[in-house]
């Protein structure tokens, strides 16, 4: 299996083949925009000592998950001026002159049965130059005094099979101290998997957020929708039809234990945990109408939010817990508002286009993701709370159901892609794109999964 | 549509429509028309069970069970009143008989909206017929929103055959 890794340029068109031994990945990654801006970055190839080499590549994980980050351009090998194992191999002249801001480094030694201890560095490349100040290397470039150029190093020992896992964590170390913003490429999504032609068409599927890992939570003949992580990481809500009919039901990510959670007459919808963890807003039409409750998840009890004749659903947390964000038709078109969860007082929040859909506050609160309907065309857009400047991200072809990683860089979302569903990736600025179409069957409501 | 003939024929009279009358011409709504109002209804099969002439009306019903709507939208268009009609006048006739309304959507739009969309959809339905006197208990609805397209294609064409409600026996 192998997880193919494109990206184009203004000039050159090249594709980078990162073999990945667990076998099971159906999502690959297609990054159509946004390389010529991400901040050159040097990946050595983590030299190898011992005997039995460990399937997975660390170094080969780590240039990837920082490449999709859509902040890091990891340079081919060939643009390395050398490969050094270790920080004292390291030139610093000769990197200064390459605009390469960082290198990471190291080394992994078999040292027993499936042991493996790995070594790393990052090395600021401006700060290894002395930076503004006078320079710190010797005639030969090597680096003489201080070591503050060192942003970090770090040692482990572990199995072959925790390769994989260990190397996103070196990618949130390396995308936090370049970045000052905490990494994500430890976390999962969840996304239903959809194959016409097999008997249990729909899957509920969860997978470390690169598509690797993939895991299958529930199989149905009938509609699974709306997956969405509950704040501990633990658990999915989502809503399937399997007794014809929408129900919400609550599954254990680990156990694949589920319990029901609602089954009234009517709409069982949009189900999204309070960040606190014990509350669950979601669209019910058991009353007539769609309208927005939040049900207390230990004692089940209900409050109504909205009370109108208009389509009222999606509800979203504002992340101090004290309103919902929610999609109303009761302007004509919809539309999002708010709704504070103790006085009822309902705010409109959007007012371009023709319609707004699905919001999203990002985690800092000071931005809302939506669904952006301009010109017959629906997109990922975002506005900025304080400005209510509206900025359309992507110009993909019905875009739906967004979400956005945990530290806000990104959003996933569903689109089409030729005739088929895809997932697909922009950064928060726009500047970043990618796909990541299925190897097979269409793919949708993604879910980022909170830090993990 | 001439739907409503057919059924009313039906009820009052019993003809024999045999089932090859209908299924023969299920291409064209027009052709299955005209074929049955040519067709006299005075050849009166006073032999044809409840069981058997239940099985015709459904088969005829089966045939145009489906009502299309415009985009964003859940009123029901003048050319369908016909279709509910005849639905409505066999519940009439057939109180133990029960229907659910499936509603659906085109897939533009976001997939909870859609779901609520469909909902309304199949209610503009589940009115219609109740306010024709099909008894509430015979009626149910269920939205499938954007879930369960008949064209999973992505033209103008598709999205207007998968923007309706489907009358499920």
């Amino acid at each position: 299996m192998t997880m193919i890794l494109k990206w184009i340029g203004k000039t050159a068109i090249f594709a980078l083949a990162v073999v990945a031994i667990q076998a099971k990945a159906s999502l690959e990654i297609v990054i159509t925009e946004g390389v010529d801006s991400a901040r050159p970055i040097a990946i050595v190839p983590f030299t190898f000592v011992g005997q039995n080499q460990p399937s997975q590549n660390i170094s080969q994980i780590v240039a990837a998950d920082l490449m999709r980050s859509g902040k890091f351009n990891p340079v081919n090998v060939m643009r390395m001026p050398q490969q050094p194992q270790n920080s004292s191999q390291f030139n610093a002249a000769a990197w200064a002159k390459t605009g390469i801001e960082a290198v990471v480094m190291g080394t992994v030694k078999e040292v027993g049965l499936d042991r493996y201890t790995i070594n790393y560095e990052l090395v600021d490349v401006v700060k290894a130059n002395g930076g503004v100040g006078q320079p710190m290397m010797n005639a030969a470039g090597r680096i003489v005094a201080g070591a503050n150029h060192i942003l970090h190093s770090s040692e482990i020992t572990i199995a072959g099979k925790l390769f994989r896992q260990y190397a996103h964590r070196v990618s949130d170390v390396i995308y936090e101290k370049l970045t000052g913003e905490r990494g994500a490429f430890s976390t999962k999504i969840a996304y239903v998997l959809v194959r016409d032609k097999q008997e249990y068409r729909y899957q509920l599927v969860v997978a470390d957020y690169d598509g690797e890992n993939e895991q299958v939570l529930l199989r149905s003949k009938e509609p699974l929708m709306s997956p969405t992580w509950s704040p501990d990481g633990t658990k999915l809500a989502y809503v399937t039809f399997e007794r014809k009919q929408s129900q919400i039901y609550i599954q254990d990510v680990y156990t694949a234990r589920r319990s029901i959670l609602t089954s009234f007459k009517g709409i069982n919808s949009a189900p999204i945990w309070s960040p606190d963890g014990r509350k669950m807003a979601m669209t019910l039409s058991k009353d007539g109408n769609t309208e927005i409750y939040v049900m207390d998840i230990a004692s089940k009890s209900l409050n109504r939010l909205t009370n109108h004749r208009a389509i009222d659903t999606e509800p979203n947390w504002a992340p101090d817990s004290q309103s919902v964000l929610f999609t109303s038709e009761r302007g004509g078109n919809p539309q999002l508002y708010t709704v504070d969860i103790n006085t009822k007082a309902t705010t409109r929040v959007t007012f371009d286009g023709e319609q707004n859909l699905a919001g999203k506050y990002t985690p800092n609160g000071q931005a809302i993701v939506m669904v952006n309907r301009t010109n017959g065309q629906y997109n990922i857009a975002r506005m900025d709370r304080t400005t209510r400047q509206m900025q359309v991200l992507t110009r993909t072809y019905l875009d739906e159901s967004p979400s956005i990683a945990p530290n806000g860089s990104m959003i996933i979302y569903s689109t089409l892609h030729g005739s088929s569903q895809v997932l697909a990736l922009v950064s928060m600025d726009g500047r970043f794109k990618a796909r990541l179409p299925a190897v097979n069957g269409r793919v949708k409501s993604p879910a980022w999964s909170p830090f993990l | 549509m001439n739907l409503n003939k057919v059924l009313k024929g039906l009820l009052v009279a019993v003809p024999v429509l045999t089932l090859a009358a209908c299924s023969s011409n299920n291409d064209t709504d027009a052709g299955a028309s005209n074929e049955v109002v040519n067709q006299p209804v005075q050849a009166v099969d006073q032999g044809m069970s409840d069981a058997e002439q239940l099985r015709q009306q459904l088969e005829a019903l089966r045939q145009q069970n489906t009502i299309y709507f415009d985009f964003d939208k859940s009123t029901i268009r003048s050319e369908f009143a016909s279709v509910l009609d005849a639905h409505a006048a066999f519940l009439r006739a057939r109180t133990t008989i029960s229907v659910t309304v499936e509603g659906h959507t085109d897939a533009r739009g976001t997939p909870e909206y859609n779901i609520a969309l469909g909902e309304r959809r199949a209610q503009s339905v589940q009115s219609y017929l109740a306010n024709l006197g099909v008894a509430a208990g015979q009626l149910s609805v269920v939205s499938y929103g954007e879930e369960k397209p008949v064209d999973a294609g992505n033209t103008e064409d598709a999205f207007a055959k998968n923007r309706r409600a489907v009358l499920v026996y």
